[in-house]
This record gives structure tokens, C-alpha cells and sequence, in this order.
């Protein structure tokens, strides 16, 4: 069986995006593709230490009180946490890529990380190496 | 060979699917995986994993919110 590949870019921080991005992520792996999520903008802030839940809702935030009902919907409908779909994502063998221009760009060091989830820190010639050999790929 | 058996009753997207591949990917050649799940689109789902997968999809039970699937890894 060849190995198919999925590259998702994900720039945006916002919960239900990360949300996306992990799912099908971590679906591409379940179904026997290979998979990488190249963090890089807000998305990154994600992967600092005590970040991946705390991104707004990308509509109807309304200060918190939106993402906070539809965090209540989430939990009656049984939606796995982000921190359940991150684990799952590498222990399946997802390949998790920091982008460094922008973590030296809002300051962050690497000590600021969920380090044992990053396989590499890279830049966009990373990317492009993943992408170019990928059947799927998605700037979320 | 060995049986194991996934109960992912209750949980929703991607959670039967991934539990699925996590249990494929534990189990030896020619071990049974029987995943028990109530959630509709993975029922459906799964088969299009066991193709892609390559494996054998061994029974498929039960109603589109009460199924059993076996897979033979």
C-alpha cells in the first residue's frame, strides 16, 4: 500500500478551527494516511504550555459567553477535548511542525512549549517539502 | 489469534474511527478487532477506512445507531 500524505497549515488559534484541523488530521491517520499540522501564527499560540483550549470561537465569541455555550453543547454531545484529539493524533505517528519566524516574532521560547508534542521547528521550506509530496493539503 | 474488542458506544466524530485504527495498529496479522459503536456516520465510515486500510472487513451488524463491526487486521 503507498502511503498517501495530508499537510494542514494551521494559522488560525481559534477553537473551532483547531477543532477542524485536528479532526481531520487525525481522521487522514485513522483511514492510513500520514499527516502533519504546521502550526504557525495564532495557531501556534496553541501549542504553548496551558494554550491548546484557550483560543476564541471564530464567530460569536461575545466575550467568551458564545464559546462557552457552545462548550456546554460540545460536552452533551460527548466531543472529544483537544487535549484527547492532540494525544491521539501522535500517538497514531502525526507529525506536529512549529514555525520559528513566529515564535521569534511574539517572543516565545522554546521552554514557553508543549515541546513533547513538536517534531520539528521549521520554516516554510518545511512545509513545502511536506506539501509537495502530499495528496491532501489545507491552510486552515 | 486474538480478539479484542473496542467499545466506543456514546463517543461521536472522530473518536470511533480513531479508536479503531488505534486498536488495528496493536493487534497482530490475522487478529479480530470488533469495534461496538452507536454513532451513525461512523458506521458507515469505518468500512471506507477498512478499504483504504487494505484489511478485511469481517461482519457488519446491528441498525445505523446500535452496530458491531468485526475487522480482520
Amino acid at each position: 500500500m503507498k502511503t498517501e500524505r495530508t499537510t494542514i497549515v494551521l494559522h488560525s488559534g481559534d477553537m473551532d478551527k483547531v477543532y477542524s484541523a485536528l479532526i481531520i488530521a487525525t481522521g487522514a491517520l485513522s483511514m492510513g494516511m500520514e499527516a502533519a499540522i504546521y502550526f504557525t501564527f495564532w495557531g501556534l499560540q496553541r501549542l504553548q504550555k496551558g494554550g491548546l483550549e484557550k483560543g476564541p470561537l471564530s464567530k460569536m465569541h461575545m466575550l467568551g459567553l458564545g464559546k462557552w455555550m457552545i462548550k456546554q453543547r460540545m460536552k452533551k454531545a460527548n466531543v472529544a477535548s483537544l487535549e484527547r484529539l492532540m494525544n491521539d493524533f501522535k500517538e497514531l505517528g502525526g507529525k506536529v511542525i512549529a514555525c520559528d519566524m513566529t515564535m521569534e516574532i511574539m517572543g516565545i521560547s522554546r521552554d514557553d512549549m508543549r515541546e513533547e508534542w513538536i517534531d520539528e521547528y521549521g520554516a516554510v521550506g518545511m512545509y513545502i517539502n511536506e506539501a509537495r509530496k502530499s495528496t491532501i493539503t489545507l491552510f486552515i | 489469534m486474538a480478539k479484542m474488542q473496542v467499545d466506543v458506544r456514546g463517543e461521536t466524530c472522530p473518536i470511533p474511527l480513531v479508536e479503531m485504527r488505534k486498536a488495528l495498529r496493536k493487534a497482530a496479522p490475522g487478529d479480530v478487532v470488533e469495534v461496538i459503536g452507536t454513532h451513525p456516520a461512523s458506521r458507515k465510515e469505518i468500512p471506507m477506512a477498512i478499504e483504504a486500510l487494505e484489511l478485511e472487513l469481517v461482519s457488519i451488524e446491528g441498525t445505523d445507531s446500535d452496530w458491531t463491526i468485526c475487522i480482520r487486521r
